[in-house]
This record gives C-alpha cells, structure tokens and sequence, in this order.
C-alpha cells in the first residue's frame, strides 16, 4: 500500500521528466528508424547543449519572475539583441578589452532589468505593460546601435570563453580520458555529498528516507552524468557553456530552495497579502526578481554572440517565449508560487529535443512550428492532468 | 384577515455542520418598513438571501408566498421577476461602467444586440432624480462615494420594477448625513406604497423608519414588535438580540497582571481611499502583560483597522498617536519593525491575508520569522521542519504531516496554522483578530486554550471579536468599540452584553436621530 503510493507520488513529482524521456526516446527511434543517424551521436548532444544554452539561463531567470505572481518578461529578446549589439561594439569594432567589456555588458543587462523592476514593484505598472514596452524600447535602441547591420567576427579570446571546449587539445583520446575522469568525479562527489547528508541527518536525529531509495537515486543520477560525459568524450569534450551552465543552474536552484530571499519569492506568489503582513517587503522581491532577469539576459546575449559569432540586429528574436514556455511546461504555476529551476531546465531542455529531433528528421521549418505547438499543449495537458488524478484519489 | 404581500413559512437553512435557520416565519405587510436585527452571524442575512434566491429554493426547507401563492426561486432573477431586489452590504457595481450602464446591467434596454443607449441615459436620469441624486448618469462609478452608490444601487432596483426592497446593511459604510438622507429616502418611498425590509443592528435608525421589528438570534425569531402596538424601547429590543446565557463554554485561566506592555494613546488613522473618512478616532488603551484585554464592537466599527494600523501601520493613512512598548515610545512605520518590537497580528482573514495556501504547514509557520532557521539568508531546511513540528504539536494542529498543504486543512487546524506562524515568531504582544470566526465548537475551545496559555506565559493579549459570548468568556477587561471611538471600557467580571450594547446604542454619532 504504502510503496504504491510512493510509486504514485513519483510519478507524479516527475510526471515531466518522463514525457522528457519519452520523447526522447521516440526521436530516437524515428531517427535511427529512418537511418538519419542517432539523436544520441556524440556531436548532436554537443550541440544540444550549445543550441539551447540561452534558454537554459534565460528560463532560470524567468522563473523568478513568473514565481512572484505569473509575472513575464516579454523584454529578455531585446535585452539580448542590445547587449549583443553592445558586446559587438566594445569588442570588435572598438577593441576594448574583453574584460572590461564583459563588465560592462553585465553591468547594462542589471541597469535595464533595475529600469524595469523599478517600474513594476514600486510604480506597479503592470509587468506585462512594462516589458511589453522594453521589449519595443531596447530592440529599438539595439538597431540604433547596430545601424541595422551584424556586427561579426568576434576575436578568438573572446569566443573561447562561451564556445569552446575542454580539454584544450585535438588528441582524442586524451579528449576521452579527462571528460569521463570529469564526469567520474562529479558522481563521486554528487554521491559523497548525499550518503554524507543523509549521515548529518541521522546523526541530528531528523528523519531520512529509506537507504535504498537514495541510493538508487544516486545510481541513475550517476548513470545518466557518466552517458552524456562518455558521449562528450568521443566529440570534442565538455563544453566550456556547460560549465557556466552548471553554475547558473545550481546556483539558482540552492538560492530559490534554501535561501530566505528565495522563500520569499514563493510567499508572495502564494500569497502577496499574507507575506506582506509576514514582514516581506514584496516590492523589492518584485524588484529584485526583475533585475536579475536583466542580468541573466546579458549573459545569455554574451553566450549568444560566442555562439554565432556575430552580433545581429534580429538576434534574441523570440527568446522570451522560449523562456516563459520552458517555464510553464516545466511545471511553474501561471499564478505564481510553484515550479522549480529543475522544472524550468526540464522544460527547456524539452523544447530543444523538440526543435533539435525534428530538424534531424528533416522536418519542414513551417511544420515544426505547428508540430511544436500541439506537442507543448499536449505535454503540458498531460502534466495537469496526471497531477489531478492523484490528487484526487 | 389582511392581505399579506410576502411570506416565509417554516424555513429551516444547514450548512454543512450548522444549522442556520431553524423554523424561520416572516410576515410582510404592503407599505411597510420591515426590519430584521439581530447579532452578527444570526442567520438575517441568510434570510435573506433565501428570499431574494441567491441560496435556490431546494437548498432550504420551508415556503415563500407573494400575494399568497406559493414560489420558488431557484436564481436571484426569478425572485427579481417577482419584484424582490435584495441590495446587499458589499455593493455589486462594476467600478469603471458609468452609473446607467451599472443600472441597467443584466437588465439592458432595447435589444441583445443593440442596446438603446439613449433610452439607457435619459431612464437612468430619471431614476436618478427619484432618489434624489445629482449626477450624470454618464459618471463612473469609482468617481462617486458610497453613499452615493448606494443611491445607485436604490435607483437600479426601482429600474426593476420592485415591489419589495431589501437592504443589508444599508448605511454600514455611511456617514450620518448620508445615512440619513437615505433613511429619509426610505419613508419617502414608503409613502408611495413600496415595501422595504431592512437588516440592521443600528436600533437607533430601526426604530427611526421601521413600522415592525423582527429580532432574530442563533437563527430563529425571537419576536416581532409592532409599532402601533408599542412604542421600540431599545433595552427590550437588545434584550431579545443577545439573551443568552453563557455556560462553560470557556476554559479557567489564573490571570497574573503584571506591568503595563502596551500603550496607546490619541491614535487616529484615515481611510486609506476616500478623503477625511477616520476609520479610528483618539483611541486610548492599555494592556498589561499577562492580560487579555477584549475589544468588543458591531462589524465596521474599526476594530481591525485598528490593529492593523497599530502592526506597522499596515492600514490607513495619517496614523498619528503614541505607541509605547513596555514603556518606550516607538515608531513602527514597517510590519517588519512592527515584528521585531515583538508584536503579532494575526488576522481575521486567514485565507486573504494570512495563510499561504497552496504551501506546507512548515513553510507557513516559518514565514514570519526565517532568521530564526536561517544563517547568512540560507535556509537550514532540518532545523525548520524541527521547529514547523515542535510548534504544531504544542498547538496539537491536526494533521500527517507538517509537509502537508494547508488547504487541506479544516478552518480549525489553519486556524491553529495561522497562530502558530506568529508563537513562532515569538511575540510579547498579539493582537488577535476574530481568531475564532468560522470554526466549530470544539476548535474554539482549543483556541481558547492557547490563549489562556500565552497569556500565563505573560504575553499580553488584545482580543478582537464580533461574538460578545466569548470576550465576556475570556477576557480579563473589555473596551467597546464603535465607529471607531473607544465607547466604554470595563472589567470582564463586570461586563455583560447588555452593558456593551448600551454602550454602543447610545454613543452612536446617529443619536440625533429623533
């Protein structure tokens, strides 16, 4: 009985991660079926992880924003095209030193998410409105910028900071040796960390869930890091943008789990009243939530030109939605409240499947966006779903 | 025999757990003024709405007769047919529509796909000169005051044919000129023959207009007075409100007074919307530690704005007075000050304002105080699920888990959610705020309980309640409230409801009222 129910609540905790899973095996299928290869081949994760870096790290900031409330930024687009366009004009035209520009990139990307967080927590313009109007504002003041040409190409130092990978060498097999002793590590730590964990616990005489069940977690956790490094290995080894994806990802997740400024952001999208008479000062987690989206949209744009090479005027076209969808899809509530970074990365990593798996297949560009669209309805349909019928029972 | 316009025969409401109404007859004479009153929560509004339909007619035993046929009203439209229009306490008009277009909402002029708007206008013009009310009625409606909403509300019904007029509350959120202005209003129409009944728990305007009395308590009639049969005397009608007797139902506490912890004096705050409106006007108080110091008043008469502008002044504007805690004057302009100068409220909305619903009952006893299970602004998620225990179990909130959501709760057990979220934020001074509305019985004792215990702690305590029975039940000395002035102030083991609402009767502002 008791076990059943555990299963049940698994599933329900993961119901996501499984359409994940089961999406990506279906691809893989259809792909091998068809003989275009494998989605697994070594150089297409590689790939899969540079595509789809910018939503990875625009989603964790998104996040924040949408947990206040189901609040959006429509503006994280612009905001990459602008300091894009910036990062192009310090780097190559002015050739300034990376650094510096680098600094400053980041530095514009929190002054406009502070321009726009100031707006919407302590005017109370309605984000919707507010980024609506950054969106139009900086993609406009982008094109300024660029004079509506790209600007391209980036020097090497500069592009080997986002889009280069380690081990810095061409031998393979020393290629293969560290990526795995990396990805051997990690699990060791990982698993060092947890069983550690659970000891303090016990030790504290808090109660810990069965030994078995951590360490099966531990086990698959440790499976799946050692595949993708194995797979790495065999390309080019670990993406340098894997690195600080790692570092945004976790990052934000031990700040919105553990932290107090983190709990606040949950409280006031449970309950805007109720947190404030807690004590919460709701408009600067409004306020902070909005700046961070603006800082974490000058990363992705930093990324995004390494990655293409050029600062374009169309660049970042689209993002916000990427965002906000991978968001949604991954479980956070459109009122506010609920969801996870883990969800949002879920979510993120489930369109880029999508959109990777169907180029593959070799699907024509208008049908995968219609294809997109009823897939993101029916995985988030079945979310909303499997999470009902357990309630219910 | 006369002929009576409406009646209610036999009408018995539950919900699920209380009984409303029980065996409820309500005769409506043609051309009368009607008024029900009766205590907060004594089933007159409840009533009412079984009368005007908005609880249809399966959902209650008992009959309703106009002109002496039998009906049954399942949606407020069918009752609206017949000519009843009930205007409820929170006025129904959409803010931003001009007056005639909220007038004749759901009841639009000329047809589903084009609406006359010149009829609408020059019909809402007219209506509007009937009650008097000079205004365009091309005017918004947030561009008005509430009296002069409840003007509209008067004129949209009459736009409706009514025979019947029902008001709840009608001059609740009124100024005394506006309350009388509409009052006056209401004998006008009674000349020209309409019916009103009104709920009230103002006696001085009931026995101002009304030409019957029907007293209502624990949801059954107590009596019906009859002005051609008697003159209204107040003491009589107050007498019938509250006369019950107060058994066991509260526990013992051996109260320990010690110093003074709170003090505030000539406290007035504003309205937080409409201009020049006190909501709390030269309030003076004390409370001691180990005190349980009750403020007793009717709903509406500033009791909670009262406290939440003390909290950090978290209502109202142009809050002036002192506040001294244990003996020093201090300014809290934050609730976050307000809660480290060891002060709590704790709400009488916990669904509003006070739980997190969707989260567990940890992370809302947590909530207001995270220093205490955090280090450097991180969380030590083991400490807080120990502490989330210790403080439900010493409550004994009922439950699996303190992991578990909150909206799973019954009112009681978030109830006991709600006030272990302030014990934990370790308070000297808690200002309760009806902590016991909407919970059965046996929760409120438990609560009771706590309190007696926080107080033998030496926490003073100020307990808001619109329910008399039990701020004379367990509290120590008692201040009477209303429309937003201290009235009275005296010793529980003398108090009695019949006291308090004197008080509150005679210190109306309305006693110029003939």
């Amino acid at each position: 009985m008791r076990h059943s129910l555990g299963i049940k609540d698994t599933v329900k905790k993961n119901s996501m991660l499984i359409v994940l899973l089961a999406t990506m095996l279906l691809f893989q299928v259809l792909i091998s079926s068809s003989g275009r290869g494998s989605l697994f081949a070594p150089a297409n994760i590689s790939n899969l992880i540079s595509q789809n870096a910018y939503v990875v790290i625009l989603a964790s900031g998104m996040l924040l924003c949408i947990l206040t409330g189901g609040n959006i930024d429509l503006s994280v687009g612009s905001v990459v095209a602008l300091v894009g366009a910036l990062a192009g004009t310090l780097v190559v035209n002015l050739h300034w030193n990376i650094y510096l520009s680098i600094v400053i990139c980041l530095l514009t990307g929190l002054a406009i998410g502070a321009w726009q967080g100031f707006w919407i927590a302590y005017v109370r313009i309605p984000p919707f409105i507010t980024t609506l109007a950054g969106m139009l504002l900086w993609r406009g003041v982008a094109l300024l910028i660029l004079n509506g040409l790209t600007i391209s190409p980036f020097p090497a130092e500069y592009t080997r900071y986002f889009n280069s990978f380690l081990p810095n060498t061409e031998d393979g097999a020393t290629i293969f040796s560290v990526t795995i002793i990396v990805g051997v590590v990690i699990c060791l730590i990982y698993g060092f960390r947890t069983l550690f964990d659970r000891y303090t616990k016990k030790k504290k005489g808090y109660a810990t869930e069965p030994l078995a069940i951590t360490v099966t977690k531990v086990i698959l956790l440790s499976i799946a890091v050692l595949v993708v490094f194995s797979l790495l290995g065999r390309h080019k080894g670990v993406p340098v943008v894997l690195i600080l994806l790692a570092i945004i990802v976790l990052g934000y997740s031990y700040f919105t789990a553990r932290t107090v400024p983190g709990r606040h952001l949950y409280a006031m999208g449970g309950n805007e009243k109720a947190a404030k008479l807690s004590g919460i000062d709701t408009n600067k987690v409004l306020f902070f939530a909005y700046t961070n989206m603006g800082f974490l949209s000058a990363v992705a744009a930093l990324v995004g030109v390494a990655r293409f090479n050029s600062a374009a005027p169309t660049a970042g076209t689209n993002y916000e939605m990427d965002a906000i969808g991978s968001c949604f899809i991954g479980g956070a509530s459109a009122y506010g409240g609920t969801g996870t970074i883990g969800g949002a990365i879920i979510g993120a990593i489930f369109m880029g499947v999508l959109n990777n798996g169907m180029s593959i297949l070799g699907i024509d560009a208008n049908w995968q966006k219609a294809v997109k669209g009823i897939v993101v309805l029916a995985a988030v349909v079945f979310d909303v779903l499997s999470k009902k019928r357990v309630k219910s029972s | 025999m006369e002929t009576l316009l409406l009646e209610m025969k036999h009408i018995t409401k539950t919900f699920p757990g209380v009984r409303a109404l029980h065996d409820v007859n309500l005769q409506v004479r043609p051309g009368e003024i009607h008024a029900i009153v009766g205590e907060n929560g004594a089933g007159k509004s409840t009533l009412m709405n079984i009368l005007s339909g908005v609880y249809p007619a399966s959902t209650f035993d008992g009959e309703i007769l106009v002109h002496g046929k039998p009906c049954q009203f399942h949606t407020i439209k069918e009752s609206e047919e017949q000519g009843i229009v009930i205007i409820h306490q929170e006025l129904a008009l959409v803010p931003y529509l001009t007056i005639a277009e909220n007038m004749f909402l759901g009841n639009e002029q000329g047809r589903t796909f084009s609406i006359d708007w010149d009829k609408t206008y020059s019909r809402a013009d007219e209506l509007l000169a009937l009650v008097g009310l000079e205004e365009s009625s091309k005017t918004a409606i947030k561009d008005i005051g509430v009296g002069k909403q409840q003007l509209v509300e008067i004129a949209k019904a009459l736009a409706k044919n009514v025979k019947v007029l029902i008001l709840d509350e009608p001059t609740a959120s009124l100024n005394d000129t506006e309350a009388k202005k509409l009052l006056d209003l209401l004998l006008q129409f009674k000349e020209r023959g309409m019916t009103s009944i009104l709920i009230s728990h103002k006696l001085n305007e009931v026995s101002y207009i009304a030409d019957r009395i029907t007293v209502i308590r624990d949801g059954e009639v107590i009596t019906t007075m009859d002005k051609t049969l008697e003159t209204f005397d107040e003491n009589k009608i107050i007498k019938a409100m509250v006369g019950r007797n107060i058994s066991d139902r509260f526990p013992k506490r051996n109260a320990k007074i010690g110093p003074v912890s709170l003090e505030v004096e000539h406290w007035t705050a504003y309205h937080p919307i409409y201009e020049g409106v006190k909501v709390c006007e030269d309030i003076n108080l004390k409370l001691h530690r180990g005190e349980v110091v009750g403020i007793s008043g009717l709903m509406g008469a500033g009791r909670t704005e009262f406290a939440m502008s003390l909290f950090g002044k978290s209502y109202g504007r142009n809050i002036s007075g002192k506040l001294k805690i244990n003996g020093e004057e201090v300014q809290l302009n934050t609730i976050k000050s307000a809660i480290q100068n060891k002060l709590a409220y704790v709400t009488e909305d916990r669904k509003g304002n006070g739980l997190i619903l969707s989260k567990s009952i940890m992370q809302n006893t947590t909530l207001a105080k995270l220093e205490a299970i955090s280090q450097h602004q991180v969380i030590d998620p083991d400490l807080e699920l120990k502490v989330a225990k210790e403080v439900n179990e010493k409550l004994r909130t009922k439950c699996s888990s303190v992991l578990e959501e909150v909206n799973n709760l019954s009112g009681g057990n978030q109830q006991k959610v709600l006030l272990s979220k302030w014990i934990f934020a370790e308070p000297d001074i808690l200002l309760l705020d009806e902590p016991t509305r909407g919970i059965d019985v046996g929760a409120k004792y438990e609560i009771y309980c706590i309190i007696n215990q926080l107080a033998e702690e030496g926490k003073s305590i100020l307990f808001i309640s619109s329910e008399m029975p039990e701020v004379l039940g367990i509290c120590d000395r008692i201040y009477v409230l209303s429309e937003g002035r201290i009235v009275g102030e005296m010793p529980g083991s003398e108090a009695s409801q019949e006291k308090i609402m004197k008080c509150i009767v005679q210190n109306q502002k309305g006693d110029q009222l003939p």
